[in-house]
């Protein structure tokens, strides 16, 4: 099995309008329920939750 | 009993001893407990007998024994393959990697070693046969100072300045001076990073030492030792505590950030300093003929 590596595994939003097709997406109510998202998938995934505005987090695999 | 019994003791007890002597046990913790160090003591052990018997055998007029040194030299190169596929296998469970340059270095060292080890008792033994024991005792505590010398490489204090540096967020950003270092969205993440990150600049002090810094098997070879001396603040499934090295373009300065356990700012500084400058990283532009010509 290929380990994923610089793959975006998920999006966490506020602002569903921002995130391109073809990934998967968290559509959040506002930012706290963010938060609380992305440091859960952070955990799950291994993966790193980088902020891109405000309104998106991605989480990336390294 | 002949006359070589003595002289060839001499010699092995010599080139035992000189292994013993460079096989220490250190902050880097490797080899730790008694089987790793066992291997290479009877390695060495077996590289000291067959520098004692070349002397002998050559007196001897025995030339075809001599050539067993080339069995030896690819005895030895199986040493450091050896040493290489053992890290290699263990780093995938170090919270920080020692990387694969830092690998190779330790294993090329494990190599060299052995070599020193014959060559101290071939020393030892000749003198004893040429002159006496006294000369020999003598020509091994002279080999032995030069193994020494021989097996310590040079520093990174000694071609970098460093620095402590404060780490900040500039939005999502973190920095250290103004190297970018990652992105962390998180803001508990960030509370964590600012609370137990530490930053230093290391600025190469010459040419030289600015392309040694910036290969990413030195690089990591610091961020090893930082994190073993100092602890580390990460787990599995903590992604975003991840200690880093990054490079400002402009004039190669490199920014370490570090995540230890223990914050003491003279503590790292000084461990840093004592990073090997690995033999694979080192540089030497300014030895190209175009770099001369002014």
């Amino acid at each position: 099995m290929m380990p994923i590596e610089k793959y975006i595994l998920a999006v966490v939003t506020t602002n569903p309008n921002k995130v391109p097709a073809g990934t998967h997406v968290f559509h959040c109510q506002d930012k706290k329920e963010m938060d609380h998202f992305a440091a859960n998938l952070e955990a799950i995934l291994d993966g790193i939750a980088h902020s891109l505005s405000d309104e998106v987090y991605i989480i990336v695999k390294h | 009993m002949n006359e070589y019994v003595y002289p060839v003791l001499a010699g092995l007890a010599a080139g035992t001893f000189a292994r013993m002597y460079m096989l220490r046990t250190d902050y880097r913790q490797y080899p730790t407990f008694l089987h790793g160090k066992i291997i290479h003591l009877s390695i060495g052990f077996i590289a000291a007998g067959l520098g004692a018997i070349v002397v002998p055998s050559f007196m001897e007029e025995e030339f075809t024994a001599i050539t067993f040194l080339t069995l030896a030299a690819s005895q030895f190169r199986e040493v450091r393959n050896m040493e290489r596929n053992t890290l290699t296998e263990v780093d995938q469970y170090e919270l920080v990697g020692r990387g694969k340059t830092y690998i190779e270095g330790i294993a090329i060292a494990f190599e060299g070693r052995n070599y020193l080890v014959i060559l101290t008792s071939f020393v030892t033994t000749a003198s004893y046969l040429i002159f006496n024991l006294w000369a020999a005792v003598a020509v091994s505590i002279v080999s032995l100072l030069l193994c020494r010398k021989l097996m310590s490489g040079g520093r990174l204090g000694e071609i970098v300045d460093i620095e402590y540096k404060e780490p900040y967020f500039e939005g999502a950003g973190l920095y250290v001076d103004n190297i970018y270092i990652m992105n962390i969205g998180h803001p508990e993440r960030q509370k964590e990073v600012l609370k137990y990150g530490m930053g230093f600049i290391l600025t190469p002090k010459n040419f030289n030492a600015r392309t040694t810094i910036a290969n990413l098997g030195q690089r990591q070879a610091i961020l090893h030792d930082v994190s073993t001396a100092l602890g580390i603040f990460r787990d599995s499934g903590t992604p975003a505590l991840v200690p880093l090295a990054k490079r400002d373009l402009d004039d190669g300065r490199v920014g370490v950030f570090v995540l230890p356990q223990e914050r003491n700012i003279e503590k790292a500084k000084e461990i840093i300093q004592n990073v090997p400058t690995l033999e694979t990283a080192i540089r030497m532009p300014t030895k190209a003929e175009v770099n001369q010509k002014g």
